[in-house]
């Protein structure tokens, strides 16, 4: 078990393209850290690093407080389990989840105890001889979640660990993944694009874009307090309603409505500011009636989420969207007004939290 | 069905049947011949004499040069995997400047290395650095003719196995080498079987090399052999020819039948995708 540290972590990849750019991170040990961001963000290229697949331009990368930076891939005691599992076709469960061990000069029968023993840990008794070709995906996933397991390694590093499965089984496999991981108390470091699948196992997450690191934080953090309106897009399943605006006096002016300022910029804004105004459409209050603070319009279209209705309202031109539970949902056409919950309402300033 | 259909499909078919008839007669020629006690230039009904396999059993030369035709091709076909294995291997995955026109210009000098333009060169090669009448020395020299295709077929099979095979092994902590054995070898093994079988095939039936560098008619292959056997009035010996000849295609038909049983010269991955 080990703590990550990166600082300064550079990337550069010749051509000139600038894939981390002097990044500095501490994933304390234990922790189950997600990366996130759109593709081309740089967070598999991270991961690569941390793993030594990709050697740094820049910077250090330290495992358990050893700098491991000019290391080779299996001198870091880091264990990976890649996008396509790469589990060997011509080897058996046994084989694969024992090959690391094979790698250290274990001896045969020991090998085979000890993958007999993971594999039962993880359900695989009964597929032991079986190749991979013969194997489901969520049992492929299995194995190669078992062969990083026989390892012992300081740290483990997923790749996209889920988006080989189908979406039921995707589900299972991030509670499965977050109990193992739990249980085990290793440092590990996941890679998604999926930000709900980052909210929903990480302890902590980084919020990435172009190179850099936007955000760091708990996911309720990244959720509720997006830093900057990147963050703030790219979080939520939802997208949050990033409104432009204007302060006028002790009152905002949105899409022509007038909304209170909330509760976290008050008292840092100047008469006259150009700012964008940011809530989820979870965090507001829908009616039918004229409300106060409430931005009105007509109902463009009503999405079924299941247990509420997504309601997008046409105001002035401006899209704004508001979640509805089930059983009040308007009809197309209706005049809407949604009411911000100003303690959850935020305000940007050149793309930056005003807090 | 005009006249002039029927016409035409029976023309077409006569055609075909002709050109069958081309390709077949040799063949039957071979298989027939060594059964018959006075064989001619024809096809004919054999008489099932063991006479003309005593004969060859008799030639001094005979069954030796089918071993050394066997060590020879063995020899080079082993060679030529495991180093063509190798460089495919680093070439697929090193990104080198220039290595695609490297390998181009490799593999259409492979045909001439071997070939008649070199033969005077190639000798003179092989006077110098005392390789003449040697197995190994024209093993050598086979290997490089055939490397440069072998490279060449072998480093599209390594192209196309996935990369993160190789990569998982290496963050468990494995050498190149080891990578190449456990992992690399294992994925492409139907490739490697195809090139030894075409070496083996390629050396089998190669006379122009052997007929040069090898003089000791000890050492020489089938492929040479095949060339004295004469009677005594310098006429072909049609009993030894056709004889030796079954002698000489049968193991290479079983190598094929072999191999296409075991490999089935398809591609098969297991790959997750």
């Amino acid at each position: 078990m080990a703590a990550i540290e990166l600082r300064g972590l550079t990337k550069v990849y010749p051509g000139g393209v600038k894939a981390l750019d002097a990044l500095d991170l501490v994933i304390p040990d234990g922790e189950f850290f997600a990366l996130l961001g759109p593709s081309g963000c740089g967070k598999t290229t991270l991961l690569r690093t941390i793993a030594g697949l990709e050697a740094a331009s820049g910077g250090s990368v330290l495992i358990g407080e050893r700098d491991v930076t000019g290391t080779q891939p299996g001198g870091r005691d880091v264990a990976m389990v890649f996008q396509d599992y790469a589990l060997f076709p011509h080897m058996d469960v046994t084989d694969n989840i024992a090959y690391p061990l094979r790698i250290k000069k274990v001896d045969k029968a020991t090998r085979r105890d000890k993958a007999a023993e993971v594999g039962a840990r993880l359900g695989l008794e009964q597929l032991m001889d079986r190749r991979p070709g013969q194997l489901s995906g969520g049992q492929q996933q299995r194995v190669a979640l078992a062969r990083v397991m026989a390892t012992q390694a300081q740290a483990f590093l997923f790749d996209e660990p889920l988006s080989n499965l189908d979406a039921r089984l995707r589900l299972e496999a991030r509670t499965f993944l977050k109990k193992l991981q739990r249980e085990l108390g290793v440092t590990t470091v996941f890679v998604t694009h999926d930000q709900a699948e980052a909210l929903a196992m990480a302890d902590r997450m980084a919020v990435m874009e172009a190179g850099h690191i936007r955000q760091i934080g708990t996911p309720a953090e990244v959720f509720r307090r997006p830093v900057n309106t990147f963050v703030a897009g790219f979080i939520g399943s939802t997208p949050m309603n990033l409104l432009d605006g204007l302060v006028r006096g002790d009152t905002l002016e949105v899409a022509g409505c007038k909304v209170a300022v909330p509760a976290l910029a008050e008292g840092r804004l100047s008469d006259g500011e150009k700012i964008v105004y940011g809530v989820r459409p979870e965090y507001m209050t829908y009616s039918d009636e004229p409300a106060e603070g409430g931005i009105g319009g007509k109902v463009a279209i009503v999405e079924n989420l299941g247990a509420s209705h997504l309601v997008t309202l046409d105001v002035n031109d401006v899209i704004v969207q508001a979640v509805v539970p089930e059983g009040s949902e308007p009809a197309v056409g209706d005049d809407g007004y949604a009411v911000p919950r100003s303690d959850r309402a935020l305000v940007y300033r050149d793309g930056e939290l005003v807090s | 069905m005009t006249p002039r259909f029927v016409l035409g499909r029976i023309g077409f078919y006569t055609l075909i049947a002709v050109l069958l008839a081309f390709f077949t007669i040799p063949l039957l020629w071979l298989v027939t011949a060594p059964f018959t006690s006075d064989p001619t230039y024809e096809v004919r009904m054999p008489d099932f004499t063991w006479e003309n396999f005593q004969a060859v059993l008799e030639h001094p030369y005979a069954l030796p040069s089918l071993w050394n035709s066997l060590v020879l091709s063995v020899g080079t076909a082993l060679l030529v995997v495991v180093m063509a294995a190798l460089a495919a291997y680093a070439l697929s995955r090193v990104r080198l400047p220039g290595r695609d026109a490297l390998l181009y210009a490799l593999l259409l000098l492979s045909s001439i290395i071997t070939g008649t333009a070199a033969m005077v060169p190639l000798f003179q090669l092989a006077v110098e650095l005392n390789l003449i009448d040697s197995q190994l020395g024209l093993i050598l020299i086979l290997t490089g003719g055939l490397l440069p295709a072998a490279i060449f077929m072998l480093k599209d099979f390594m192209d196309s196995t996935p990369k993160s095979y190789e990569e998982s092994a290496r963050v468990f902590g494995a050498s190149p080498l080891q990578i190449v054995r456990h992992v690399v070898v294992p994925l492409v093994r139907p490739g490697l079987a195809t090139i030894a079988v075409w070496s083996i095939a390629n050396v089998w039936g190669n006379f122009l090399m052997p007929y040069l560098l090898l003089s000791d008619v000890e050492k020489q292959p089938a492929a040479v052999i095949t060339y004295t056997l004469y009677t005594e009035g310098g006429q072909a010996n049609l009993r030894m020819l056709s004889t030796f000849g079954l002698l000489y295609s049968v193991p290479v038909v079983l190598m094929y039948l072999f191999v296409s049983k075991k490999y089935g010269f398809r591609f098969h991955g297991g790959i997750k995708r």
